[in-house]
């Protein structure tokens, strides 16, 4: 083992998490606004009015705010009880305008991205990159290639500035504020994200990527990103999230919406990787019009407390959808995962892969709904929930809902709960390779099925950020 | 001969219970050292606090190998130094190719800071022969680590592993139990070969059947946690025709 493999092990038996690995502390940049306190009508205005918005989102904003106001805090949400919103600041706009080069970016705010090997993935495999700091987008570049072929992209501020005509067809048209309270805070306070219209036919094989960085302590984060892919389009978007480690806790309320119409193909993909003072609400959800295809992928590796259930209307004939999820609650962290698949059309498939590894008292929570209403015809809903835990404090709860209206309808649902076992363990270390190695070999075959099904790229960076907290099997020497 | 392993008035406590009630236990290089003893004997308890695995307390006693005490070193760092053993019932693995594992063993005693993929493609022929020399079909690489292994793969796998990794010192534990007779006679010619590249090799089994393969060169008897005899492969002999109540009377 190498010095560096050397120090990674020590680091890391010390407890600390993969965000500590990469060296990302919090460090002071420059802040050019920063609302926080009591949220009113107000406030709301002023973000809307820093932003330039028109006045229809001023409006949207406005009516989220009311039904924030006025719906219940849901009590099944873990972690709602450490949310001060008031102690929050919900709008923090670092002192930067949007580059388009990494030079540009001021030195502090550059070498985050820069640990984070960004710019590096970025020149190796993506077609776009959009960098969203706290509240605002810091950094956006796509190739020229892009543009050419008639795709709109840019940051979600942007769009609604320009007040393109058809964001308001569909911004909160697909996850509409009224859903739940925190889906109404993000309407009220939304800021950052990308917007992208990929048009008829047209295929853009490399990912797009936006990176969602929080930099501070008692801060809200609330991105948008809605990515509309029109008939046969082919997108595939690579969602990044990370923070460094700082005293007192951060707040995501993040959404996304997806719009796959006729025959399109859109593939989302999240590495979800906030150091383990970030408590992560996240909003997902996507509609498949008939013939069309969304794939999500959800790592979610960091955090503290993570609510998040990717969801999938399929709403035409012959849509499709598949969900996989594979979740790590390492120490002291709650995850409450799940997918939820909506047929409405009939010959719709989905299918749901969830993958837990609950260690050192983790909770790992699988929250899932099939719902196939009559008429959808022949429709068929798999789904798969495999647990691994580690020890007797740890645990991992499983709780599918099926709601089939169908009689022709197929679900079918398989569930497996392993232990690590010390015969395995033992097996391993007499081999040679230490124990952290060989939970680390342990995870990587708990997860070998899904881990196949995944992007080449994704692959990477899921596995880099496994090897960072599992222990230091793999190129991280 | 030089001495590799010496086992010294090894008392061993497994759940509270005492195991190993001082055993003693020479084993040189190039030999074969059989223990053998009935049923709850003690001889697993004895291959495993060898090998390091938690939970198997040392009270009094310790182990040397070449001469240095390893009863407080993990069990990854004794195989590291050249200690192997060779499972009776190896744990399945599920998710975890069976060339996955290898190359992540190879890798890590080859210093490879990435136990993914292989470092040294010569490996990879080396594997391929050794799969031949213990008649294991090239496909095993491609499954799930001992999970549906026939008892014969899995120990021919764990044969296969012993000559990859060149250790110093082989325990088998029953490395012929659950095999027909063309199996024993495969794993009594793999542990012939190990003794001619003067391995230390300790023997453990139940039955004396592997003897008509393999002719043990010391045997130790353990009868309830502590040697009941010793002598040459007469003794072993001896056990088999009249059954283990020879050493009982002694």
């Amino acid at each position: 083992m190498n010095k560096g493999a050397i120090k990674l092990r020590e680091e890391l038996l010390k407890g600390m998490d993969a965000v500590d690995m990469l060296g990302l502390t919090s460090k002071p940049y420059k802040i050019e606004v920063e609302l926080r306190g009591k949220i009113t009508r107000d406030v709301v205005e002023e973000i809307s009015r820093i932003k330039k918005e028109p006045d229809w989102m001023r409006r949207l904003r406005l009516r989220s705010l009311e039904l924030f106001e006025k719906l219940p805090m849901p009590k099944w949400v873990p972690g709602i009880e450490e949310i001060d919103l008031e102690e929050l600041a919900y709008y923090v706009k670092p002192e930067a305008t949007i580059a388009k080069n990494w030079d540009d970016l001021p030195k502090e705010i550059r070498e985050y991205y820069e640990k984070l090997g960004i710019p590096e993935a970025e020149a190796r495999f993506l077609a776009g990159l959009y960098a969203v700091m706290d509240s605002e987008t810091v950094y956006g570049r796509v190739k020229d290639a892009l543009k050419e072929k008639g795709i709109v992209i840019m940051s979600m501020d942007e769009a609604v500035q320009k007040d393109l005509p058809i964001l308001k067809e569909y911004f909160m048209r697909i996850f509409p504020p009224s859903d739940h309270k925190f889906a109404a805070l993000h309407g009220a306070l939304w800021s950052g994200g990308v917007f992208m219209y990929v048009p008829k036919g047209v295929k853009i094989p490399e990912p797009i990527e936006g990176f969602f960085l929080i930099g501070k302590a008692y801060e809200g984060q609330f991105e948008h990103t809605l990515i509309i892919a029109d008939e046969g389009s082919y997108v595939n978007f690579i969602e990044g999230c990370s923070a460094p480690r700082f005293a007192g806790y951060s707040f995501h309320d993040g959404m996304v919406e997806l719009y796959a119409h006729k025959n399109a193909v859109i593939k989302f993909t999240t590495v979800q990787n906030w150091s383990r003072n970030v408590i992560n609400y996240n909003n997902k959800r996507a509609i498949a019009e008939s013939g069309a295809r969304v794939d999500w992928f959800e790592g979610s590796i960091g955090s503290k407390i993570t609510v998040t259930y990717p969801s999938t209307i399929l709403k035409g004939e012959g849509a499709v959808s598949r969900s996989m999820v594979v979740s790590l609650s390492k120490g002291p962290v709650i995850k409450d995962t799940g997918s939820k698949m909506i047929h409405l059309a009939p010959g719709t498939r989905s299918r749901i892969v969830n993958k837990t590894i609950s260690a050192g008292g983790g909770v790992n929570i699988y929250r899932g709904l099939i719902k196939i209403i009559r008429g959808a015809k022949y429709s068929q809903a798999d789904v798969e929930c495999d647990s691994l835990i580690f020890d007797d404090k740890s645990k991992a709860h499983t709780y599918p809902h099926n709601q089939v209206d169908e009689p022709t309808a197929q679900v079918t649902h398989e569930a497996t709960t392993g232990r690590l076992s010390e015969p395995q363990l033992f097996y391993l270390q007499s081999r040679g390779l230490g124990e952290d190695e060989a939970k680390s070999l342990i995870v990587l075959g708990f997860l070998s099925d899904i881990l196949v099904e995944l992007p080449f790229e994704y692959l990477n960076v899921l596995n880099r950020v496994i090897q960072l907290e599992f222990k230091e099997l793999g190129s991280v020497g | 001969m030089q001495t590799a392993l010496k086992v010294q008035n090894l008392k061993v406590r497994v759940g509270g219970k005492e195991i190993l009630k001082g055993v003693n236990l020479e084993l040189n290089y190039g030999e074969i050292h059989a223990v053998m003893g009935p049923n709850g004997s003690g001889k697993s308890t004895l291959a495993y606090t060898i090998m390091g695995r938690e939970g198997y307390e040392i009270v009094e006693g310790d182990i040397l190998f070449d001469g240095v005490s390893i009863k407080n070193l993990p069990a990854d760092e004794r195989a590291l130094r050249g200690l192997f053993l060779g499972f009776q019932e190896p744990p399945s693995i599920p998710g975890v190719r069976f060339s996955t594992f290898l190359i992540a063993v190879i890798n890590k005693r080859m210093g490879a800071p990435d136990l993914t993929t292989l470092k040294d493609p010569k490996k990879l022929r080396e594997i391929y022969n050794l799969l031949n020399e213990v008649g294991l079909n090239r496909s095993v690489l491609s499954r799930e680590l001992n999970v549906g292994f026939s008892g014969g793969e899995k120990k021919r796998s764990e044969m296969l592993q012993a000559l990859l990794l060149d250790p110093k010192v082989i325990i088998l534990d029953e490395p012929d139990s659950g095999l027909d007779v063309d199996g024993v006679r495969k794993i009594a010619e793999i542990i012939k070969e190990l003794k001619a590249k003067g391995k230390a090799i300790l023997l453990i089994t139940h039955y004396a059947r592997l003897f008509n393969f393999v002719e043990p060169d010391k045997v130790t008897v353990l009868v309830d946690g502590k040697v009941a005899a010793t002598g040459g492969p007469e003794l072993a002999h001896m056990i088999e025709e009249k059954g283990y109540q020879v050493v009982r009377q002694q």
